[in-house]
């Protein structure tokens, strides 16, 4: 079986604990002073990458795990996680904040990345929290014309570059199986991502972070689609409270619902 | 579809986070209100495993301390009296009555404290919902001889907050509106029975920080905490209440309305009284509201959890941290590994380190640029770790694992709850000696044979952890049950012990019933005859707290 050489796209997001707003201009969320990190999905697909090299589960071995990420500078911060938890070096293309590519664009790019690091394994979170867009994925599979497993609650490996996955569906469990090379995307029950440690935190910054542009990999970045306006979703209804049974009462019969 | 993954997230990797609002939501502030749990494995709102358990089984507190005799001075509580109440009070559900009828559930989480170690024997419990309500209800009981115990949150760890006979519970959680907060000096004017996460949340939105953060902060009063003059997991960078608290609103035992609820940084008119009633827990008045200074809530926070070898290298990394970390530290946290041992096996969480140490610490720093706080951050763990004065160490990498890692320090105090009790000491002593006590402890209950992996021995283990940086050390005895031949061990030999060190055998929790008579063991005579003048100036009759106070 050939040798695993894996591509992990890397998002820089809002952090997931923190509330989002929308901007006053209206044009879009608000992320200056905001804390950012890793899509939450990206990190079980870095953790899901190590694992098979630390367990071994690839007959052929891992030769390597390339975490990449299109973003503003400090999309570095995040690669030096993903190096952190185990990557073995990783690619920066700029993206000004604002210039964001769409899943398309990503995807177009992903297909130059995978072409010049003859990757033949793609690990992408299902989708980032941030626009909950969940296309690159099937968009780069169609692209290379390679197998896809979206939503991965499981990965193993068979024999003759075979790759089982198991997908949690409405309802049950599918079992997809498809040959190398082919795109996985992950979904929360895959696993549960490592805490960075610090000896090897310390070693993720003596490990090859490669500058790169769009220009270098032959893609345009330009948007085709116009936001036109953001705002927050309405307000929720608060229910309010009562004292009392006789409260309860009173209140109801002043909605007319009794 | 995005929420709900999201929150399938939240469950997943938070899970001994300090929760999500929906777990907050499910709090009830006016019941015993259990702390939240942080320990639940599934379900954001489960309460822990174990350390629920109804209060009914629960000794009475009369029955586990015979010699507590309640004084014949204070009347019974009557059919008229419940009468004024209710007409003073009016709504039906300020006033729970379980004299002229029987409310025994209604009532049994006022009598019962966090611990389950104690349980009174009240039949009545008033929620006022004013300061003057408060004023006429315990000009009544004065004028009536009816003992009362003030109720914030009843998260207190000493036994002050529930009755032990039938001391009427005036619980405070009807008093929970904010009254004022200006934007520009962070000074927040609040009632007193506003829960403190509640109104941490209402300071997060403006930007700014209540100076104090615990593992109760769920379910505990604002007014609780002053009460308590509780110290939390913040006091290393925001200093005691002592320093916080601006004003207060109190209600003496007669009646007399303490209107100090001043905005003012600097009063240099007189007395400071209001600090008499920081920390008095509620023996000379009830706090009816405070003025508090807020500090700016920071923007960048970063957590780092370490394993250490020995509790010399706890210390060498504290003061590496002091000086290296200096005005972004905000807490450093100290936890042994039967500590953390014990929350493994209530939670089953995966540990943050892949392996075992006999001492793990949390640092956090705050600070208002990220990037300057990574810098140090990062520098002073590069030096910790190559001068080995840490074995192993994770840094949280967002939101989420920073709660986590906390979850590792907060969720201790419940998850040691659940194999049925604590027995609970929070000490200050100095810090070279600090964790000695936990050893020589753990040593005697082993040597009398108390501990063990099953039932036919009452101690699940000894632990120490506690609040580092201010020498402040939990020394808890996880209990199967509540059993005097345990008790023996403990005491007095844990306050002798802190005695000839000249430390205190209260730090923050305060004395309540479990610490009254031991006060002597770390003040003077001379001090506690002072204290009693005190008492008795305020309180002549001892309405508030009558079987524990004076102190002795
Ligand atoms: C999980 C957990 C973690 C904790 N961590 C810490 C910690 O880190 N640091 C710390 O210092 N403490 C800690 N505590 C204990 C702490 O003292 C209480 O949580 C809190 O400060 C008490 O507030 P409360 O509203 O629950 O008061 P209660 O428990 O209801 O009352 C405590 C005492 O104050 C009196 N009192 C309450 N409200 C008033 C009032 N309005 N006026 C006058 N007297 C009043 C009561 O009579 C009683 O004597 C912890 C407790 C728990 C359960």
């Amino acid at each position: 079986m050939s040798a695993l050489r894996i591509l992990v796209p890397v998002k820089r997001v809002i952090d997931y604990a923190v509330k989002p707003r929308v901007n006053k201009a209206q044009t879009a969320v608000e992320t200056t002073g905001v804390k950012h990190s890793m899509n939450p999905f990206d990190e079980l697909s870095i953790e899901e990458s190590v694992r098979i090299r630390e367990k071994k589960s690839a007959p052929g071995g891992v030769e390597d795990i390339v975490a990449f990420s299109a973003g503003p500078t400090k999309a570095q911060d995040i690669l030096r996680t993903a190096m952190a938890m185990g990557a073995d070096r990783s690619i920066h293309v700029e993206v000004k904040e604002g210039d964001d590519l769409e899943p398309l664009g990503v995807a177009k790019l992903l297909a130059k990345v995978v072409e010049a690091e003859k990757s033949n394994l793609v690990v992408l979170g299902k989708q980032s929290i941030d626009d909950d867009a969940g296309q690159t994925g099937q968009m780069l599979a169609g692209l290379l014309g390679w197998s896809q497993a979206t939503q991965a609650s499981k990965v193993s490996f068979l024999e003759g570059d075979k790759v089982e996955v198991t997908r949690e569906v409405d309802g049950g469990v599918e079992t997809l199986r498809a040959k190398l090379p082919m795109i996985i995307t992950t979904d929360l029950r895959l696993n549960e991502p490592r805490y960075a440690s610090l000896p090897n935190i310390m070693k993720a910054k003596k490990k090859k972070l490669e500058k790169k542009t769009l220009a270098d990999y032959g893609i345009d970045g330009t948007r085709r689609l116009k936001t036109t306006k953001v705002i927050e979703p309405p307000p929720r209804q608060g229910g309010g409270k009562v004292e009392d049974v006789d409260g309860m009462i009173s209140k109801l019969k002043e909605l007319g619902a009794i | 579809m995005a929420m709900r993954s999201r929150f399938a997230l939240a469950v997943r990797r938070a899970r001994i986070s300090t929760g999500t609002t929906s777990s907050r939501a499910a709090l009830r502030p006016l019941t015993q209100a259990r702390w939240k749990s942080t320990a639940s494995t599934e379900d954001a709102e489960g309460v822990a495993k174990g350390t629920t358990g109804t209060s009914k089984t629960v000794k009475f507190t009369s029955e586990t301390y015979p010699e507590i005799k309640r004084d014949p001075k204070f009347a019974q509580i009557s059919e008229d009296h419940v009468r004024f109440f209710k007409e003073l009070l009016g709504k039906d559900s300020a006033v729970i009555d379980g004299v002229t009828k029987d409310a025994t559930d209604d009532i049994e989480p006022f009598n019962g404290d966090w611990m389950r170690k104690y349980r009174g024997h009240t039949k009545l419990v008033l929620k006022p919902g004013s300061t003057e309500e408060v004023s006429k209800v315990l000009k009544y009981c004065n004028d009536n001889m009816l003992a009362v115990v003030p109720q914030g949150g009843n998260s207190g760890l000493v036994g002050g907050s529930v009755p032990v006979f039938d001391e009427i519970v005036i619980n405070m959680s009807r008093m929970n509106q904010i009254r004022s907060f200006d934007d520009v000096s962070g000074t927040l004017v609040a009632d007193a029975g506003c829960i403190l996460e509640t109104t941490d949340n209402f300071l997060a939105e403006k930007g700014y920080i209540f100076p104090l953060d615990l593992g109760a902060k769920g379910s505990c009063h604002i007014g609780g905490n002053v009460a308590t003059n509780a110290g939390g997991l913040r006091l290393l960078r925001y200093g005691s209440l002592h320093g916080s608290v601006l004003g207060i609103e109190a209600v003496l035992p007669d009646g007399t309305i303490v209107d100090d609820l001043s905005k003012l940084r600097k009063n240099n008119t007189g007395y400071d009284l209001k600090q008499l009633f920081i920390g008095a827990e509620g023996t000379i008045g009830i706090i009816t509201a405070i003025s508090v200074h807020c500090p700016q809530r920071s923007k960048a926070i970063n957590v780092a959890f370490f394993g250490l070898e020995s509790f010399e290298k706890v210390q060498e990394a504290f003061k590496e941290a002091k000086g290296q970390l200096s005005e972004i530290l905000s807490a450093f946290e100290l936890m042994d590994r039967p500590s953390q041992g014990l929350v493994k096996k209530v939670t089953n969480n995966k540990q943050p380190l892949e392996s075992e140490h006999p001492f793990y610490c949390l640092i956090e720093t705050s600070g208002s640029n990220s990037e300057h706080d990574n810098e140090k951050l990062e520098t002073f763990l590069e030096y910790v770790m190559e001068n080995e004065i840490v074995s192993d160490g994770v840094v949280a990498q967002d939101e989420t694992q920073v709660r986590s890692l906390w979850g590792w320090r907060e969720g201790i105090p419940e998850c040691l709850g659940h194999w049925g009790g604590v027995y609970k000491y929070d000490v200050s002593i100095p810090l070279s000696e600090l964790y000695d006590l936990v050893n020589e402890t753990r040593e005697k209950i082993e040597a009398a044979g108390l501990k063990g992996d099953n039932d036919s021995f009452p101690v699940v283990d000894v632990v120490g952890y506690g609040h580092m940086g201010d020498s402040n050390l939990h020394l808890n005895v996880a209990v199967r049950r509540y059993d005097k031949a345990v008790e023996k061990v403990l005491e007095p030999f844990v306050y002798e012990w802190i005695a000839k060190r000249s430390g205190s055998i209260s730090a923050e929790h305060g004395l309540g019933l479990a610490k009254k008579n031991y006060i002597g063991y770390s003040r003077s005579d001379n001090m506690i005859g002072l204290m009693k003048q005190i008492k008795n100036l305020y309180d002549p009759v001892s309405l508030n707290h009558s079987s524990r106070s004076p102190p002795r």
